[in-house]
């Protein structure tokens, strides 16, 4: 079989798996559906009745509780590998390791597109969001948003899964190197919904791509180390 | 005896510097006294880059030859940049409240992308700090030094691109870049500054190395003692760090 073909039948099988045990134990992500839905709640008593404040404030509220609830998610998406030394296993497999690297983003990919698809209506209904024709650009900046995330989140889900900070040193780790997507991720959706007054939201999407490629590239060469360790 | 003096040139040269900055160069002609902790800032914020770059070659050159001498190099790369960016914030600070009237001006995007730096080596440093076994911990760290300084320029160029094409305030405003007052004393200031910093920048760089070196030998030195007792046979062969494994003779 060549490299190819291995990579595209290993990454699907490890997502498929990380999706069963999700449909079947609803450990990792259900829960962080609540919790980003929580998120967007509370932003509104944070920030006051204001609605023309809240209406301006969205497109940050909206990446932040993507971005808050996505660590732990993908935190938890790894978290359940460490029971039974399953990462241990996974690590045995004599397969690429940028294989498995690349079944663990499209797990945490489809769990940030899910949390995307979950917040973007919930923003638009409590912060009185006006999307019309900017939705499909919307769902283009969530899914760029998504792998750039699910890329950075799962090497470093991967790297801190046997320490005992793991749940604090994740984000603290994650949030200053995803601080680019978060802006371009929020400068887009600002465009977009205001109808891309400057042209500008090609430009941020172009940088979205360009994050999304450089992580993933980094990723696939170095999570092999978080697994052999 | 080399490294002693090093250390008293240091700070022979730091005083002689900051003396020089503080009452040789006149007064900047708008921004007053205010304008001389910029010597601080910026040769800080220089020396900081440097040594995070020295991190990420340090960090790659350990996960090609696992040399502990590399961990060593990218730790005290690690350790000495968050001071100097820590001092290049501080500093910033200090000369923003006057000239700016704030202490943070989201307007400049060198400020957030150096807070964000700061971030990104302090998670580095807490990593290591949260794993016990030396190969380990250097692997994770470099790991995280590496895509740190990946993420350094697309931070530092998305910042600048979000604040639209604002040029970005620089030390001095542009009257005094126009008519400066004394250009060649300010620049002489600078680099003067800039001299005395990396010597003592390298001195703390070169007593951080050592200190790392000898860290990792005693650790080393604790685990062997300690492995036979404590750990079973299994155990005890999956925790060897990888770095002795590859000095093993191939049978």
């Amino acid at each position: 079989m060549s490299t190819l073909a291995t990579h595209v039948s290993v990454a699907r099988a490890i997502a498929m798996k990380d999706l069963r045990a999700e449909l079947r134990g609803r450990q990792a992500v259900t829960s962080t559906l609540f919790l980003a839905a929580l998120t967007l709640l509370i932003f509104g008593f944070a920030l006051g009745p204001d609605q023309a404040r809240l209406a301006t404030a969205a497109p940050g509220l909206l990446w932040l509780a993507v971005v808050l609830s996505g660590v732990l998610a993908l935190g938890r998406i790894h978290h359940l590998e460490t029971d039974d030394g399953a990462f241990e296993l996974l690590a045995l497999y004599p397969v690429p390791r940028s294989a498995i690297y690349l079944g663990k983003v499209l797990g945490g990919v489809a769990a940030m597109v899910a949390l995307g698809a979950l917040v973007l209506p919930l923003t638009v209904i409590l912060y009185s969001l006006d999307p019309a024709g900017s939705l499909p650009g919307l769902v283009v900046v969530i899914v760029l948003g998504a792998v750039g995330f699910a890329a950075v989140g799962t090497l470093y889900a991967g790297l801190t899964i046997r320490l005992r900070a793991r749940e604090v040193l994740l984000p603290l780790l994650l949030l200053p190197v995803v601080a680019p997507l978060l802006l371009a991720a929020v400068t887009a959706t600002t465009g977009l919904i205001a109808g891309d007054p400057f042209g500008e939201v090609s430009a941020w999407l172009q940088l979205l791509i360009g994050y999304d490629l450089v992580m993933l590239l980094a990723g696939g060469l170095v999570y092999g180390l978080a697994l052999e360790e | 005896m080399a490294m002693r003096v090093l250390g008293v040139s240091a700070v022979v040269a730091v005083i002689g510097a900051v003396a020089f900055a503080l009452f040789v160069v006149p007064a900047d002609l708008n921004q007053g006294d205010a304008q001389r902790t910029m010597y601080i800032h910026v040769a800080s914020a220089w020396l900081a880059y440097l040594s995070f770059g020295i991190t990420a070659l340090a960090s790659i050159w350990w996960l090609v030859r696992r040399d502990p001498r590399a961990d060593a190099v990218a730790l005290a790369g690690a350790e000495v940049g968050v001071l100097f960016t820590a001092a290049a914030i501080w500093a910033g600070m200090m000369w923003g409240k006057p000239v700016w009237g704030t202490f943070w001006q989201w307007e400049d995007p060198r400020l957030s992308t150096t807070a964000l730096l700061l971030a990104l080596y302090v998670g580095y440093l807490l990593i290591r700090r949260l794993t016990d076994e030396p190969a380990r911990r250097a692997t994770r760290a470099a790991v995280v030094g590496i895509i740190a300084a990946i993420d350094i320029p697309v931070v530092h160029f998305s910042v600048i691109w979000w604040r639209g094409l604002h040029q970005p305030p620089t030390f001095g405003s542009p009257d005094t870049l126009l008519n400066p007052p004394a250009p060649g004393q300010f620049v002489a200031a600078l680099l003067l500054m800039l001299g005395a910093f990396m010597v003592a920048w390298l001195w703390m760089m070169i007593t951080r190395y050592r200190l790392a070196r000898l860290e990792w030998d005693a650790e080393e030195a604790a685990r062997r003692r300690a492995l036979p007792v404590l750990a079973p046979p299994p155990v005890d062969t999956r925790a060897e760090p990888r770095a002795e494994r590859m000095h093993e003779p191939m049978p």
